[in-house]
């Protein structure tokens, strides 16, 4: 039986690494795409943590966040066309209308 | 043991390909990135016990989110991208704070303690069906977080098409 210690060790590191990379890309897109590495570290938590609960609880809260994460991308991904349509980029630091 | 091996592989891929989707140059490679990212991801779901939950990994988060990502990318241009900088210029600020995020939860970790069990242990977990007990519990106990979830994902779909509806005709000029 693996320690659940390790699950929650490499679900930090994964959402760290999404982090990362949501405070240091350019592109619009891949700031997205962090954002569901850090969901997915979310979810291993509450998959192993149900695991070792004898709980259904975290697997059915695993099976919403998958349903809000395809609802982000849908939304975050429309967002990034429009975005890109008006303003020619989808670079966060182009996009800096409202700095005075 | 074999599941130690297993559980290793795994989380040496699922770091490896995540570093690099998050430094990649290319946008694409980053997202074949996750796309193995997430399948490890479903092999340990697998050794956690939640066989559904796998299948709904790879169905709807390799099979519909990523490839969403992939017809979002190829429709923005990505021919200047890869001669770009991909990183904003206060990119060693985000690096040093995931750092000491992840240093500081993982420090958190002993000091953990796991809350009461539940009616779910895994012999009767298996004995039902994976598929059958989630089940069970979503339709009767979570019905009603089920129901608002179905609105949020109809909400979603009707404000991703009015997002990306063309209504202006003559685009913003970026000054």
């Amino acid at each position: 039986m693996i320690p659940l210690s390790w699950y929650m060790s490499l679900a930090a590191i994964l959402f760290a690494i999404g982090v990362c990379g949501f405070l240091t890309r350019r592109n619009l897109i891949m700031m997205f795409l962090s954002i569901e590495l850090m969901l997915n570290a979310v979810n291993l938590n509450m998959v192993a943590l149900s695991h070792y609960l004898d709980s259904m609880r975290g697997q059915v809260f695993t099976f919403f966040i998958i349903t809000v994460a395809a609802a982000e991308a849908a939304i975050g991904l429309g967002i990034a066309i429009t975005l890109y349509r008006s303003r020619k980029t989808i670079h966060v630091d182009e996009v800096n209308q409202l700095k005075g | 043991m074999f599941t130690y091996l297993f559980f290793l592989y795994c989380a040496v891929m699922i770091i490896g390909t995540g570093l690099l989707a998050i430094t990649m140059r290319n946008p694409v490679h980053s997202v074949l990135m996750v796309l193995i990212l997430f399948f490890h991801m479903a092999g340990l779901y697998l050794i956690l016990g939640a066989e559904f939950l796998a299948a709904v990994q790879i169905i709807v988060y390799a099979g519909a989110i990523l490839v969403l990502y992939l017809f979002v990318l190829f429709l923005v241009s990505l021919r200047d991208e890869v001669k770009m900088d991909r990183f904003v210029t206060s990119a060693w600020l985000g690096r040093i704070i995931s750092a000491g995020l992840a240093v500081s939860m993982i420090a958190m970790l002993p000091t953990f303690v796991l809350g009461e069990k539940g009616h779910w242990p895994m012999a009767a977990v298996i004995k039902a069906t994976h598929t059958k007990a989630l089940g069970t519990e979503m339709y009767t106990t979570y019905i009603l977080p089920f129901e608002i979830a179905g609105l949020i994902l109809l909400i979603a779909v009707i404000g991703g098409l009015v997002l990306a509806k063309h209504d202006s005709p003559t685009p913003i000029k970026k000054s």
